[in-house]
């Protein structure tokens, strides 16, 4: 099963039913207990950092997903869930994250539109499994502000808006999108099913 | 490259998708289910459903309608219309909109833009203007008023004062709808999105008089409008939106081009 976190942040039902269009076992769990017997974690979320790393800690996720990271488990963090895996972000003072990656979250330099709303390419530096089939500068829905800074290391893919930033984060088992795959067509469908294809 | 979006508005009154000529309902133009799905197939950037009633009844329809959409369709869905309270917004985005578009609400009720971007996130919150131009003297700038109530009430905002307020209280996006150029098809009132875009950083939205492929590129450029929404030139097969993507491609507008495959993804 496909476990989709649901920690009080955002539309989740969309991301369940993309995996379930897929033909997929997903399920939207709103307690740790439940993601114990799940084979993939996906943890999606839209609101304020502050806000979302609050509720995972209070709800007691953090042992749940690090746990799991730390057992190879396929792990997918979505827009801010992807903000959520590095060390800390500056949106609305400083706050810590999972710290499963080195980095940290800051805003859009002002020369652009913020947020960023809107379809953008990705340009690929990594072949990694969730990229398998889908091409180079494809197009992805993306509604951010604040975007990571992420060393190379773990850059899988990167996209330009105002400057080149890491839209695409990736260690062993455990992948963070900026964009929405499940508000991307059919290119973000196929990442979600090469995702829900790893073991 | 961020591409400019090119977004079908449906306009659902009882359940049919209708054609708004200045604010008024007056044409049918097909089930909203099929539509939708054409334009997915299309490449739609986003589909907004506008419930024209306003009504809670018109209101359940077109929740049933956009959860119908959203089994197949993996695209930004936007709801607008009726919303007078925070839990009308609360029950279209855990009915499964992305995003609400509040209007006249967000004149009558002060606080409520902002309690949607506190609890939801300014990224769902997309703030919609519609707005008559003022008569001014010649040569003197345009000035435009915001009107509320389906263009029925005036206000006596200014629509750039009003903007400004809207952003600073936590709207993600604007959608400027010009209720002099609804319908008409003569073109976007490019004044009034370039006017707008300057004062504020969040995205524009232009909405009202499209008529062809040409007034997209305008507004898009001149009009600096990051999106360009329109209803009938797709409701009724004038052009096709791959036909208004390749003409902006063509003139160096960046657009995402998208081929359906016809497959679905599934995994088996």
């Amino acid at each position: 099963m496909i476990a989709v976190i649901d920690y009080g942040m955002g539309n989740l039902r969309s991301v369940e039913k993309a995996f379930q269009f897929l033909g997929f076992d997903a399920a939207i769990i709103d307690r740790p207990e439940q993601g114990e017997g799940a084979t993939h974690l996906v943890l999606p979320g839209d609101a304020a950092f502050g806000d979302a790393m609050r509720n995972l800690v209070e709800e007691g996720w953090v042992d749940l997903i690090l746990r799991a990271v730390e057992q190879g488990k396929p792990f997918l963090g979505i827009c801010m869930g992807l903000q959520l895996m590095f060390d800390e972000s500056e949106e609305g003072g400083k706050h810590r994250g999972l710290g499963m990656l080195p980095g940290k979250i800051v805003k859009f330099p002002v020369a652009e539109r913020v947020p960023q709303i809107g379809w953008n390419q990705i340009a690929i530096k990594r072949s990694i499994e969730i990229l398998d089939g889908i091409p180079e500068g494809s197009y992805f829905y993306f509604v951010h502000s604040y975007y990571v800074d992420a060393d190379d290391e773990h850059r899988a893919a990167t996209t330009e808006y105002g400057l080149e930033y890491t839209s695409i984060a990736a260690r062993d088992n455990a992948f963070g999108v900026q964009f929405h795959p499940e508000k991307s067509q059919q290119i973000g469908l196929r990442l979600l099913r090469n995702f829900a294809h790893l073991s | 490259m961020l591409a400019k979006r090119i977004i079908p508005c449906l306009d659902v009154k009882e359940g049919r998708n209708v054609r708004g000529v200045r604010f008024s309902a007056d044409k049918d133009a097909g089930d909203p289910v099929e539509l939708a799905a054409r334009y997915d197939r299309e490449g739609a950037d986003e589909l907004v459903f506008y419930d024209i009633t306003a009504s809670s009844d018109g209101r359940a329809i077109v929740m049933d309608l956009v959860r119908e959409v959203s089994e197949k369709v993996f695209i930004p869905l936007t709801v607008g219309g009726g919303i007078r309270t925070f839990d009308d917004m609360r029950q279209i985005l855990k009915g499964g909109a992305d995003k609400v578009s509040v209007n006249s609400a967000a004149v009558t009720n002060p606080d409520i833009i902002r309690q949607g971007a506190e609890s939801f996130g300014s990224q769902c919150i997309v703030g919609a203007v519609d707005v008559l131009r003022r008569p001014v003297a010649d040569g003197e700038d345009p000035a435009w008023e915001v009107y509320i109530n389906g263009g029925r009430k005036a206000t006596g905002l200014d629509a750039v004062e009003w903007v400004r307020e809207l952003v600073d209280r936590g709207a993600g996006e604007l959608v400027l709808n010009s209720i002099d150029a609804d319908g008409t098809k003569d073109g976007y009132d490019l004044a009034l999105n370039h006017t707008v875009a300057a004062v504020v950083d969040v995205p524009i939205v232009a909405s009202g008089g499209c008529g062809s492929a040409e007034h997209v590129y305008q507004v898009l450029t001149e009009g600096m409008a990051s999106a360009a929404l329109a209803a009938s030139i797709f409701h009724y097969e004038e052009y096709s939106i791959p036909q208004v993507k390749r003409y902006l491609k063509d003139r160096g507008v960046p657009v995402r081009e998208y081929e359906h495959d016809g497959g679905e993804w599934r995994s088996t």
